[in-house]
């Protein structure tokens, strides 16, 4: 099939770094760090439930997890930001591998599972919700230091490099994904489970493997947000926005795709932020949005934005070879 | 902690609520066991309906339970229509297509809602909202009362529906032997779009029974959301004793664990039998379909 | 090879396989037939680990297997096709076959090479890059028994891959499952067409309501009264002489 090469990445990756360089405004700057930080969670999603096609509804409680790592780590425990981000995406790979082992020894899939995560954020929320140790429902605000060990920076320019380098991570393990043994029997489970077996797939053991990549990626761009935003509580950490535009991203963008996420991401929010500046400021005209296009996009292109565009660049040729 | 009478008046408060609870759960099982599709705008669908149910109220003076009578048709035209025009040909018949077109339906619902009315709670205040029923020694919320009699009658009225009317025999049969009943000239999209509409009836009749004592916001469906699948899934997908019953069972643990665990982590209890039912046995205590 | 010891599956009431026993011996090719609904699908099933069984045993290569997971025993060697053909729609030809080829590599660029060959070998060299959903009947089947073989399997579980086959596709298949053979794959195969078994197989197990009726080299058994017995019901006593004249 149509798979992106390396050096396309890679030209992408430096396009976004020049884009971060090429004197936005603050406000675009903020919507930037926003995108990668919502297309890296959308990354995590899509591995789950693009490539192994298990759709989750509750990725909020990798994004959460992250968050709160990141938090609890440095305001309690003084531990470096770099060191919190390291034990963040650990923490997410364990969550993952926890709803995983409870939910695919029971053999969930499909709408059973999607509820499932769903119901897993929701119990993440209520508890940070009302823990102490996570602050309750005031919430935990981060201390401003800047400086490169504290992973905050003065210039804001070079914290969108670091999301967009936690990006290109991503975009590499989905590359890695279409590459590899791994990746294929991710797509095998998802079209055919006993199939997959019959030819010695272990699919326990990759759906566990699946989710726990998931829930790093996802729980990375949760310790971002922590960092950049330098406050959380509950319904921001464990809240099921994160759950929902990481799916739409995903989706909208193209899911099982390499580059679905990041696109789905940038189109997404870049509509949402028109709509907010057309709307006036009419709360929930973004989501609005963000809804029908969901609706739209399975409704006349179930292979996201990403295949729309091919086929469209497919034909486009065609149609001048007939003329 | 508690004497025992403020226990068993929480516990059947907690019933009677419990009963509301079943009548939303009822929809979603009745959509599930005919459809096969779990429907995600669900508890959007019921925010629809409260909101009719306020607007009809607040505007002309009508009392919240004859509301019903204006909401529920409106509300079955609605299902109808999102059904057979929107979730069926947007979805192409894929599983995964019906939950994404459904929780795209729900933001879509919610966030439209918000823009029009923003995200103020409205209530609406009956001289009957505190009434207490007493029962020897024991306080009965009126409201509540009342909304365990009607779920009651609401139920034992579905199950003629289905059971003595055309269309609930062609329901059951589409439920039962899609192909089948097809091939015997039922309209499988129609009988899919009725199922989805009274499902949607149901709502209103639930949103009726709680505007006297309950609020309503853009988010108050997504609330309900979780309750309504975790009694559905209790009470096995797709059958409708289950989800009275589960109803009932759901709303007793949810008065037992505010009252003993307090408010917002009381709701845990439910999140947490809906995990364990999930894990444990997915058919529910009723259902026998895998 | 393959030792199955009164294997029993109840689906409910309904006894599916009862008591069934069967040996297979290594290089063989060794035939199961039965009338429609006889368990045989079933049968296969248990011995790949899809479905447990209520009561027997199954041992592979003097190893009582019968608790092990399929995955487990497709790395064992034992690969299955199956009777409902079930390729990964999404994947082209040779993805689908590389799917098999991961087994014993988890190299991308050798496992499509290897799967490039197996479905050379199997006729569809040319369909590498079709959709799987393009194939034809044939070439489904094909598909089958090339993702099966491209785990390299020392015991290839062969469900009615001829079913649904004009008689030229047949005379095609033919060579194709003796060719598997004669490379060191001992077979196993369901097959409802008598001059595909009295062709091939060494040894044919006759299986009718769940029950084994008859064994033995396949001119004997389609002799065997109790057999034709077992087929009268559904009319295929005149359908097995009509396709004997044939061949
Ligand atoms: N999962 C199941 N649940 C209930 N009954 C089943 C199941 N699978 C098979 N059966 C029943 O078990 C019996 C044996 O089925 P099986 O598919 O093994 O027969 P078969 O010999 O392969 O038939 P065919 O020649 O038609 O393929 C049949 O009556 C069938 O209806
Ligand atoms: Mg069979």
């Amino acid at each position: 099939m149509t798979k992106p090469r390396l050096a396309t990445l890679a030209i992408i990756v430096a396009a976004l770094a020049v884009i971060a360089f090429a004197g936005l405004s603050g406000a675009l700057l903020n919507l930037m760090i926003f995108m990668m930080i919502i297309a890296l969670a959308a990354q995590g999603w899509n591995i789950l439930g693009g490539y192994a096609g298990l759709s989750s509804f509750g990725h909020a409680a990798f994004f959460g997890a992250g968050a709160y790592a990141m938090a609890v780590l440095q305001t309690r425990f003084g531990v470096n930001a770099w060191i919190a981000l390291v034990i963040g995406i650990a923490l997410g790979a364990l969550v993952g591998a926890f709803i995983g082992f409870l939910s695919f020894r029971s053999g969930l899939k499909g709408s059973y599972f999607a509820l499932i995560t769903l119901a897993f954020a929701e119990v993440a929320r209520i508890l940070a919700n009302s823990w102490n140790f996570t602050g309750g429902a005031a919430g935990i605000l981060l201390k401003l230091q800047t400086g490169l060990p504290y992973l905050q920076f003065a210039d804001r320019r070079y914290f969108l490099l670091i999301t967009i380098g936690c990006v290109a991570i991503g975009l590499v393990v989905s590359w890695w994904l279409e590459h590899s043994r791994f990746g294929a029997y991710l797509v095998a489970l998802r079209e055919n489970e006993q199939a997959a077996q019959a030819l010695g797939v272990d699919v326990f053991a990759v759906k566990m493997k699946a989710i726990a990549i998931s829930g790093a990626l996802t729980a990375a761009a949760g310790c971002l947000y922590a960092q950049n935003y330098l406050f959380i509580d509950a319904n921001v950490a464990f809240g099921s926005w994160i759950s929902i535009e990481a799916l739409f991203a995903a989706i909208v963008g193209g899911s099982g795709t390499v580059l679905g996420p990041l696109i789905g991401a940038i189109v997404l929010l870049g509509l949402g932020e028109l709509t907010k500046g057309l709307s006036g400021g009419i709360p929930g005209m973004d989501l609005l949005v963000f809804g029908i296009i969901l609706v739209l996009s399975v409704a006349f292109s179930p292979n996201g934005l990403v295949m729309l565009m091919k086929s469209l660049g497919l034909r486009a040729p065609a149609k001048a070879k007939e003329a | 902690m508690y004497s025992p009478q403020i226990v068993v008046e929480a516990l059947l408060n907690g019933l009677m609520l419990g009963a509301i609870y079943a009548l939303i759960a009822l929809g979603l099982t009745l959509i599930y066991g005919v459809l096969h599709i779990v429907n995600f705008a669900h508890g959007a669908l019921l925010t629809v309906a409260m909101f009719m149910v306020w607007l009809v109220c607040a505007r002309y003076g009508l009392d919240p339970y004859l509301a019903i009578l204006v909401v529920a048709p409106l509300m079955f035209a609605l299902g109808y229509g999102l059904q057979r025009f929107i979730i069926g040909p947007a979805s192409h018949g894929k599983d995964n297509g019906i939950l994404l077109v459904t929780l795209g339906l729900s933001i879509i619902i919610e966030n439209a809602l918000l823009a029009a009315f923003q995200s103020d709670t409205r209530t609406i205040t009956t001289d009957y909202s505190f009434r207490v029923v007493e029962l020897g020694p024991l306080l009965l919320s009126f409201p509540r009362v009342v909304g365990f009699g009607v779920t009651i009658a609401t139920t034992i009225l579905l199950w003629l529906v289905l059971h003595q009317t055309d269309i609930g025999k062609a329901i059951r049969a589409v439920a039962k032997e899609k192909l089948g009943a097809s091939l015997v000239g039922i309209s499988v999209p129609h009988v899919y779009a009725m199922t989805f509409a009274i499902g949607c009836a149901c709502l209103a009749v639930a949103a009726g029974l709680l505007m006297p004592s309950f609020y309503v916001s853009p988010k108050t469906g997504a609330a309900f959301v979780l309750v309504a699948f975790t009694i559905v899934v209790l009470g096995g997908m797709g059958s409708i004793p289950g989800a009275l019953i589960g109803g009932l069972l759901i709303g007793v643990v949810e008065a037992a664990s505010s009252l003993f665990l307090g408010d917002s982590l009381g709701q845990i209890g439910i999140f947490l039998i809906f995990i364990v039912t999930l894990l444990v046995r997915p058919t529910g205590l009723f259902g026998a379909r895998a | 090879m393959l030792e199955v010891k009164s294997l029993t599956k109840r689906f409910s009431g309904l006894v599916a396989v009862d008591q069934a026993s069967l040996s297979v011996a290594k290089g063989s090719i060794t035939g199961l037939i039965g009338p429609n609904g006889a368990g045989k699908t079933t049968l296969f099933a248990m011995i790949a680990g899809f479905l447990q069984p209520d009561g027997g045993s199954v041992s592979y290569e003097g190893r009582d297997i019968t608790a092990l997971a399929p995955h487990v025993r497709a790395r064992a060697g034992i690969a299955r096709t199956f009777q409902i053909v079930q390729p990964f729609e999404g994947l082209n030809v040779q993805e689908n076959i590389a799917v098999g080829a991961y087994l014993h590599t988890p190299d991308a660029s050798e496992a499509m090479r290897q799967a490039a060959d197996i479905a050379k070998r199997v006729g569809l060299g040319a369909d590498l890059t079709k959709g799987s959903s393009d194939l034809t009947v044939a070439g489904r089947k094909r598909l089958e028994v090339a993702r099966a073989l491209a785990t390299q399997p020392k015991l290839l579980l062969l469900d009615e891959v001829l079913a649904g086959l004009n008689p030229s596709e047949i005379r095609d298949v033919l060579p194709l499952v003796r060719d598997i053979r004669d490379q060191g794959v001992t077979i196993l195969m369901i097959e409802h067409i008598m001059q595909a078994v009295m062709n091939l197989c060494d040894t044919v197990y006759v299986l009718s309501q769940g029950r084994m009726i008859a064994q033995g080299e396949p001119k004997t058994v389609c002799e065997d009264p109790q057999v034709i017995e077992a087929y009268l019901g559904h009319g295929a006593a005149e359908r097995l002489r009509a396709e004997q004249a044939h061949a």
